[in-house]
């Protein structure tokens, strides 16, 4: 099943986003599945396991895992990051957004083993502690959300996209966040809150 | 205020009237003031869990990991209609990891979709019935043991039409035939052919709109525990109540030996309002590998197993006087259930929104084999809306009128099913604060008259809905030792804000800064009953029972000072959080300073929601206006403005409201131009099983939006004044939508959605449209 379902993923065909990435897990795809037999994620099983090393919001994480797992499995399951989201678990909905290398990714859709040696951020990692990022504050005052599922995502999204382009117009806004889905519709005040978050930042530079 | 009365209550619930007793104050608290100056409610407060939300700690039902939990995956039916003859789990089992399999073999029998089949039925329905689950050590395992399941199947022939399955020679999914109920569903008042008969104008078109899924972005997944013989069921649900009593009966224990749990969410919009099978089979699967189990939907089951709005063919009548009275309405339609139980009827709007004297409405629900439908924001009168709003613009241009004075003729005073009047009704203001707000005069004065490949047009339409609520809705009140407050409710909060206003509520009539407030719902352990979140209710049926909490706590709370302080309690008021002596209003303490005194004991209050006036009709209403651009050359439609004005009762939280009324909009754009569970006709199955296939709104498809609340409060219906907003929100927008399409183009577009193949199919496939 998981092969299948892997060897099926394509491209995000989403309009354009701020994701990138992908390919880099496809070019490796071949070689770890065939690798890799779908084994059981939480058991020890060394012999089909690899060993994994890179940075996870700025701590080294260092651990055994099957080459199949997917690096939202590992953020989610191993390493109980479970603010990052799975929707679709297809590259379809954006819900998964981390960075890599200060990339926005679909971490559904990439191997943990294509994260070997870099550096993830997910958006637990954006608190100072128990504060939170402006551009976290930014969805509390705009009320950028309603259930929330699709809230991570989204504000890896927008990270990605300030980082990006640090003083978006509202059309950067919507064609940066087009690859982000949101059942509930919170999509005017999910543009607000980047928007302000930008405004606040320019008002920090200046 | 203490005293209480036991009543029947009754108002409507999304599909029906519900009928049942319910503990009611026998003194109302007396409604805030239309124009009370108030504090904390009405203000755009931040939501009460967007912390946990932005930072990625709340933890979803989705999220949950128990130690030694093994996870659950389901074998679903590849044929639209099969038996099995056979199954054979002998390989799945050796499989290491696979820890149980449950089948129809060694399942219990237990009864399920109204008593039509079985949680594990030899007869399946669809394509997506479930076969069998597997419980393993992880989710790949029993992903992977499920083809290792042979089962032989008897293929049966299918139907995956309405239409068809009405034939007599269709293929029957049950003994009974297709239709459920043997027979339609009929209403009538007056004499709709006598009407006709005196009309000066009749019209009649037919209307077809598509099957929608709910597709919330948290699948449905529950997390199943058994401690001895007591079960903790944590579940992405909109009822936890619903839930507790379905597993009970289900597993035949005691309502008492479970304890359902719902403290995040990610969305419902109705297909989260019933217990489903997968958490039967979780706690099934749990009890016998002795291990918590969990279990979730993948997307593709997501969009087959799990609800969606069932489709309609609707065929109108209408006839009115030349002055644009209308005379007389029918309505006859037929949509598809799926293959288990669920309405499809449509015709509400039609009934209730229009003074017409003569009405009749004939609705078939009927059995296909498909996916079951589940009530989705506003059943059925998202569809009706549809069709009933362009029939009324038809009417309107055949009787030479403006599409607003058309319906301001027949505006009804009273509701014109029930003859009551309305505790209050302001579509008349809605509608001029629309038509104002979005510029109705510039509307292209004859429709498609607008020159230019890109059309633009303007469209309107009108929403009714109940969104009343009632009773029973209890609410806890816990005062602790420092004066912080804890409120209590089998509410659920799946995305609208629940625990916000409650929050917003008990902070104002206590006087307390929100941060004191803590709100604990959907835990069926711990907080007394509420109705599932749904039927735009939550907000009426709980803020009233809240501030009834309140209300009493501060009661409490003067009782209690004026022991302390030796006072008779009529002496003392509670003024801004602090007890005053009325007499000598140097003497005071405060709530907190009180509770020192109280010291380790927690006052507890319970509120209830009071009975609605008898003898009132209790809707909502609202219009929506739409402008459009279509594209002519590729039959692309672009929404370009909403205005949503609506009678919703008091504003809680202006920010929340606006959110929840944009997400409305959003799902309706979805619902007219793109969203569409598309089925093979061939085979039966479902072909839009992903998120790239099945087309849902995304940011660049959203529209200015523009919402303006045209009442203050309903101080008859409930002491917040308050009505519900998640259906009205979105009722309209498709309707409105096409409408604009019509102005933009001249074309009447009769088939949802309006996708570019159809509207360059209306523009220039010879096809002449009415
Ligand atoms: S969950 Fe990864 S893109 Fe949808
Ligand atoms: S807030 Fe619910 S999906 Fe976006």
């Amino acid at each position: 099943m998981a092969e299948k379902d892997i060897s099926r993923r394509i491209f995000i065909k989403r309009l354009g986003t701020g994701v990138a990435g992908s390919g880099l897990a496809l070019s490796q795809l071949s070689a770890a599945v065939s690798a890799g037999k779908d084994d059981d994620a939480g058991e020890k099983a060394p012999k089909d396991q690899v060993l994994l090393q890179l940075t996870v919001n700025g701590k080294a994480v260092r651990l055994h895992i099957p080459a199949s797992l997917t690096l939202a499995e590992l953020l989610r399951d191993r390493l109980n990051l479970s603010g990052t989201k799975v929707v679709c678990n297809h590259g379809e909905c954006g819900a998964c957004t981390v960075l890599l290398d200060g990339k926005a990714v679909y971490s559904c859709h990439i191997l943990a083993l294509d994260a070997a040696g870099k550096e993830v951020l997910t958006v637990e990692g954006l608190l100072k502690g128990e504060e939170l990022h402006p551009l976290q504050e930014a969805f509390v005052k705009e009320d950028g959300l309603q259930c929330g599922f699709c809230t991570p995502g989204q504000i890896m999204s927008a990270y990605a996209l300030l980082k990006q382009k640090p003083h978006p117009t509202p059309d950067d806004i919507r064609e940066g966040m087009a690859g982000n889905l949101c059942r509930c519709g919170a999509y005017p005040k999910i543009a607000q809150s980047v928007l302000a978050a930008a405004k606040s930042n320019a008002r920090a530079e200046r | 205020m203490a005293d209480k009365k036991v009543i029947k209550s009754r108002y409507f619930f999304e599909e029906d009237f519900e009928e049942q007793l319910a503990e009611v104050p026998a003194e109302k608290v007396a409604a805030w003031d239309k124009k009370a100056k108030l504090k904390i409610v009405g203000k755009g407060v931040d939501r009460y869990d967007a912390y946990d939300k932005v930072s990625g700690t709340a933890r979803y039902t989705f999220d949950i990991q128990l130690p030694h939990m093994a996870y659950a995956k389901t074998l679903r039916c590849p044929y639209a209609h099969a038996c099995i003859k056979s199954i054979d789990v002998s390989q799945a089992e050796k499989m290491p990891g696979v820890l149980a399999v449950l089948t129809a073999d060694n399942a219990p029998k237990i009864k399920w979709y109204r008593g039509t089949s079985y949680l594990f039925d030899r007869h399946l329905r669809y394509a997506g019935d479930e076969v069998a689950c597997v419980a393993a050590k992880s989710e790949r395992i029993a992903a992977q043991a499920l083809k290792k399941i042979k089962v032989e199947y008897e293929v049966l022939p299918f139907v995956a039409d309405a239409g068809k399955a009405m034939q007599p020679d269709a293929p029957k999914l049950y003994e009974n035939g297709n239709i459920a109920g043997g027979k339609p569903s009929v209403y009538e008042r007056g004499n709709a052919d006598e009407g006709f008969n005196r009309a000066d104008v009749v019209v009649e078109e037919t209307f077809d709109t598509q099957v929608v899924v709910h597709n919330p972005t948290e699948p449905h997944c529950s997390v199943v525990n058994w401690d001895g013989d007591k079960l903790t069921v944590w579940d992405s649900t909109q009822s936890v109540f619903g839930v507790r009593n379905a597993l009970a009966d289900s597993l035949d224990i005691p309502a008492n030996h479970v304890r359902v749990i719902k403290k995040y969410m990610g969305g419902g919009f109705g297909s989260k309002l019933a217990a489903g099978k997968y958490t039967i089979m979780a706690a099934l699967l749990a009890r016998t590998i002795g291990r918590p189990v969990k279990i979730s939907m993948d997307r593709e089951e997501m969009n087959l197993a799990v609800g969606n709005r069932p489709d309609s063919v609707q065929k109108l009548k209408f006839g009115a006087k030349k002055d644009g009275t209308l005379l007389a309405m029918s309505h006859y339609s037929y949509g598809a259930a799926g293959a288990y139980p669920s309405g499809a009827g449509c015709s509400w709007p039609l009934r209730s929104i229009y003074k017409c004297p003569n009405v009749r409405t004939e609705e078939y629900t009927v059995f296909i084999n498909a996916g079951p439908g589940r009530p989705f924001r506003a059943p059925g009168h998202v569809q009706g809306t549809f069709a009933l709003e362009a029939m009324i613009d038809t009417m309107a241009e055949k009787t030479g009128m403006d599409p607003l004075d058309f319906r301001l003729k027949n505006y009804s005073e009273i509701d014109p099913v029930s003859g009551q009047p309305y505790t209050t009704k302001r579509l008349r203001e809605a509608y001029e604060a629309g038509a104002k707000a979005i510029g109705w005069e510039n509307r292209n004065k004859k429709p498609g008259s607008d020159s230019g490949v890109i059309k633009r047009g303007l469209g309107m339409a009108s929403q009714i809905w109940w969104g009343g609520g009632g009773p029973p809705t209890y609410a806890n009140l816990k005062m602790n030792r420092d004066g912080s407050v804890e409120v209590l409710c089998g509410t659920q909060d799946i995305g609208t804000g629940t625990y916000t206003i409650l929050a917003q509520v008990a902070a104002e009539v206590l006087e307390l800064p929100m941060d004191k407030v803590s709100v604990i719902l959907g835990d069926t352990a711990v907080t007394p009953y509420a109705h599932g979140s749904g039927g735009s209710v939550t907000a009426p049926s709980t803020t009233p029972a809240v501030r009834h909490a309140a209300e009493l706590m501060k009661e409490k709370l003067i009782g209690y000072a004026a022991a302390q302080m030796n006072l008779p309690p009529e002496r003392i008021a509670y003024r801004s959080g602090e007890l005053v002596d009325r007499d000598n209003p140097a003497q005071k303490m405060s709530v907190s300073a009180l509770m020192r005194k109280v010291r380790e004991q927690v006052l507890v209050t319970t509120g209830m929601r009071e009975a609605n006036p008898e003898g009132y009709a209790v809707n909502t209403f609202g219009a929506q206006f739409a402008e459009v651009e279509v594209h002519t050359d590729t039959g692309k439609i672009v929404v370009k403005r909403i205005v949503a004005a609506h009678d919703i009762g008091r504003t809680l939280n202006r920010k929340l409201l606006e959110n929840q009324f944009e997400g409305g909009i959003m799902q309706g754009i979805g619902f007219a131009l793109m969203e569409e569970r598309v089925i093979d006709r061939n085979t039966g199955k479902v072909l839009t099983t992903n998120l790239e296939n099945y087309k849902m709104t995304l940011l660049p498809d959203m529209p200015e939006i523009e919402v303006i609340i045209v009442s203050d409060a309903d101080p008859l219906l409930n002491n917040t004044g308050v009505k519900g907003i998640g259906e009205p929100a979105h009722i309209p927008t498709a309707a409105a939508i096409a409408n604009a399409v019509y102005n933009a183009t001249g074309v009447r577009f009769k088939s949802l959605p309006l996708t570019p193949d159809k509207v360059l199919q209306g523009l220039y496939g010879g096809v002449k449209q009415g």
